[in-house]
C-alpha cells in the first residue's frame, strides 16, 4: 500500500510543484490567481497523502522526509506530471489530463476501505472537481479560440498524449489493493477517463498523435531528467542544511 | 461605467461653493463614494496612489515567488503560496478601486508596463536567502500595515473597506514572517546568519517604504487637507521603528544602525539617516532588480497575448451563437 499512497501522493507533489513555477506570471492576473490556487489545493493533497505515506512508512519519516529527502529514484509520479510547464497550452492541457483523472480517482477512493484515504479523497474530491471545471473551460477556448490558440493546443496534445498511458498501469500490487476495496482499478479509470477526453476531442479539430511510443517507469522511479533538476530546486535548503528546523 | 462621478471640471475652474462643501464633508468625516462630486486633484491623486498601491502588490509578487520552488518545508510551500495569492488579490481589489474613479484596468497596466507608474521601492531589492521571505513578511509587510491601517480610515469609501479587508490577511502576512524569523534566528548558527543578512539588507529599503521625509514630501499636504493621508510619512515610520526594534531585540538581531538609541524621554527611538539619494535612484528605475521585475512583468504580459486573445474570440463565438439563436426563435 505504501507504493500506492506514494504514487498518488508523489503525483500530486510534482503537479503542485510545477503549476506553483508560473506564480507571478500568468498570462493575467485573474489567471495567475487561479494557477497559484490551483497549486497551493494540489499541495495540500500531496501533504495529506505523504502523511499518511509516512504514518503506513512507520519508521519516523515525516512528510517532509518524503518530500525533501528522497533522491528521483524513490519518487513514484507519472512522468507527465514533471514535464516542463511549457506554455499556457501545455500546462492547461497537462491540467485537464490530471483533473480528469483525480475526479474520477478520487470518486472511486472516497468509498475506499481504508478510512484514512476515503477521507483524503473525499476532501480532495471538491477542490478537484472545481479544477476540472475550470481546465474544461481552458479546453474550450484554447480549442475553439484562433487560430494560434488551437496550433498550441495541438503542440501540447503531440508532445503530451503519450505520458498519460502511465496514469493506468497495472500491477500484481495494485490488484490485490483494488481486491481489497483499497485502491480504484486502473483499468476502471482508463475506461472513463478515455471517455470523457475523447469526447471532448471529438467536438474539436484536434487529433490524436500516432505513434507507438508510450512514457513508462515512473511509478519505478526512472524518470523523465527533469525530475532531478526539479528535486534541486525543491530540495536545496534541506539539502545544503540538514537537520534545521524551518 | 460610474461616469456619473465624472463630471467634475478641470482643475483650477471647480466652482468655490462645490469644493466647499466638499470640504466640509471631508471635515465631518463622511466618505466620499465613486458617484458624488470630487475636485479633479482628488480624483488624480487618488488614481495616482490606489494604481500604484496595486501595482505594488503585483510587482510584489516577484520577489516571493523567487521561493515558493524552494521552501524548505510543506507547511512552508503552503504558507507562502497562499500568501502570494493574497497580495495578487489584493491587487485584483486596488484595481477594482481605482476604476471607480473612472479609470481603466488596461490604462493603469499599460502605465506600469511603459514605466510611467510607478510601484513600491522595496520590491527592486532581491530575495537572496530564505530568510529573506521572512524579512519581507515581518519587515516589508509590517511598514505596509502601519500604512494601510491609517488607510482604512481615508476618505474615499472604496479605497477605505478595501484597505480594510486588505489589513486583515497583511497581519497574518507579517506574523508568518515575523514566525519564519523566530525559527531562523533561534535556529543554527548558518539560519541565524541568513536571518542577520536579510535585516541588513532590508531594514533601511523597509524605512524608506514610508516615503519621503515630510519636508520632502511633494503630495503629502493636501493628502492630509483631503484626508487620504491620515497621518505624516515620519509619523508613521517613527511608529514602525518603535514597533519594530523590540521585536529584533527578541530575535537577537542587530539593526544596521549604530545610530538607533532610545529616547527615555519621548520612548521613541531617534535613528540614522536614510540614505535618500539610494531612495530616490530606485524609484528612478535604478535598484538592483529594476530592470528584472518588469522584464519579468512584460514578459508575462506578452507571453499571455494569445490566451486572452483566445478567451476574447471563443467568447465572441459563443455570444454570437446565443444572439443566432434568438434570432431564429
Amino acid at each position: 500500500m505504501y507504493n500506492y499512497i506514494q504514487n498518488l501522493a508523489d503525483n500530486t507533489l510534482i503537479l503542485g510543484q510545477r503549476l506553483a513555477q508560473w506564480c507571478g506570471h500568468g498570462p493575467f492576473l485573474e489567471e495567475d490567481l487561479a494557477l497559484t490556487n490551483t497549486s497551493l489545493d494540489i499541495l495540500g493533497q500531496a501533504q495529506m497523502l505523504l502523511n499518511l505515506a509516512a504514518e503506513i512508512k512507520g519508521d519516523g519519516s515525516t512528510a517532509d522526509d518524503l518530500a525533501f529527502l528522497r533522491d528521483a529514484i524513490g519518487f513514484k509520479n507519472v512522468i507527465l506530471v514533471e514535464q516542463p510547464n511549457g506554455d499556457f497550452a501545455h500546462t492547461m492541457l497537462r491540467q485537464y489530463f490530471m483533473d480528469v483523472y483525480h475526479v474520477h480517482l478520487y470518486t472511486i477512493l472516497s468509498g475506499s476501505s481504508n478510512q484514512s484515504l476515503a477521507e483524503i479523497a473525499e476532501k480532495s474530491l471538491k477542490e478537484v472537481t472545481y479544477h476540472l471545471e475550470r481546465s474544461q473551460l481552458w479546453m474550450q477556448r484554447l480549442a475553439h479560440g484562433t487560430k494560434e490558440s488551437i496550433d498550441r493546443l495541438q503542440n501540447a496534445l503531440n508532445e503530451l498524449w503519450h505520458y498519460t498511458h502511465e496514469l493506468f498501469e497495472e500491477s500484481e500490487e495494485l490488484d490485490d489493493l483494488v481486491e481489497q476495496g483499497i485502491a480504484a482499478d486502473p483499468i476502471h479509470l482508463k475506461i472513463h477517463w478515455e471517455a470523457d477526453v475523447k469526447e471532448w476531442l471529438a467536438s474539436t479539430a484536434l487529433t490524436i498523435p500516432k505513434t507507438g511510443w508510450k512514457a513508462t517507469g515512473g511509478l519505478n522511479g526512472h524518470h523523465s531528467e527533469y525530475l532531478g533538476l526539479m528535486l534541486c530546486e525543491m530540495q536545496f535548503l534541506q539539502r545544503a542544511y540538514p537537520d534545521c528546523e524551518w | 461605467m460610474y461616469s456619473q462621478g465624472l463630471r467634475d471640471s478641470a482643475a483650477g475652474d471647480e466652482p468655490v461653493e462645490l469644493l466647499a462643501a466638499f470640504q466640509a464633508r471631508i471635515d465631518k468625516e463622511e466618505k466620499i463614494e465613486p458617484r458624488d462630486w470630487m475636485p479633479a486633484a482628488y480624483r488624480k491623486t487618488l488614481i495616482r496612489q490606489i494604481s500604484q498601491h496595486a501595482h505594488s502588490e503585483i510587482v510584489g509578487q516577484l520577489p516571493e515567488a523567487n521561493w515558493v520552488t524552494r521552501a524548505p518545508t510543506l507547511k512552508r510551500k503552503l504558507i507562502l503560496l497562499a500568501k502570494i495569492q493574497d497580495e495578487a488579490g489584493h491587487g485584483l481589489y486596488l484595481y477594482s478601486a481605482a476604476e471607480t474613479l473612472g479609470e481603466s484596468r488596461k490604462k493603469m497596466y499599460d502605465d506600469l508596463l511603459s514605466g510611467k507608474a510607478k510601484y513600491s521601492s522595496i520590491f527592486n531589492y532581491p530575495t537572496l536567502n530564505w530568510a529573506d521571505i521572512g524579512a519581507v513578511g515581518w519587515l516589508v509587510d509590517g511598514a505596509a500595515i502601519m500604512n494601510q491601517v491609517a488607510l482604512c480610515r481615508t476618505s474615499y469609501g472604496p479605497y477605505s473597506r478595501s484597505m480594510v479587508r486588505i489589513c486583515k490577511e497583511e497581519s497574518f502576512h507579517q506574523r508568518q514572517g515575523y514566525e519564519i524569523m523566530v525559527k531562523m534566528a533561534h535556529g543554527t548558527a548558518q539560519q541565524k546568519a541568513m536571518a542577520q543578512d536579510a535585516i541588513n539588507r532590508f531594514w533601511w529599503p523597509a524605512l524608506m517604504m514610508f516615503g519621503p521625509s515630510d519636508k520632502d514630501s511633494p503630495h503629502s499636504s493636501q493628502s492630509m487637507k483631503w484626508k487620504i493621508k491620515r497621518f505624516s510619512n515620519d509619523d508613521l515610520r517613527q511608529k514602525f521603528i518603535d514597533a519594530t526594534v523590540p521585536q529584533a531585540e527578541y530575535l537577537g538581531l542587530t539593526i544596521p544602525d549604530k545610530h538607533l538609541k532610545l529616547d527615555d524621554a519621548t520612548g521613541s527611538y531617534t535613528h540614522g539617516e536614510i540614505d535618500w539619494k539610494e531612495f530616490v535612484n530606485v524609484i528612478k528605475g535604478n535598484g538592483p532588480c529594476n530592470q528584472q521585475r518588469m522584464a519579468a512583468r512584460i514578459k508575462a504580459h506578452k507571453d499571455g497575448a494569445w490566451v486572452r486573445e483566445a478567451a476574447e474570440a471563443y467568447a465572441k463565438k459563443l455570444q454570437n451563437s446565443k444572439d443566432n439563436k434568438k434570432e431564429v426563435a
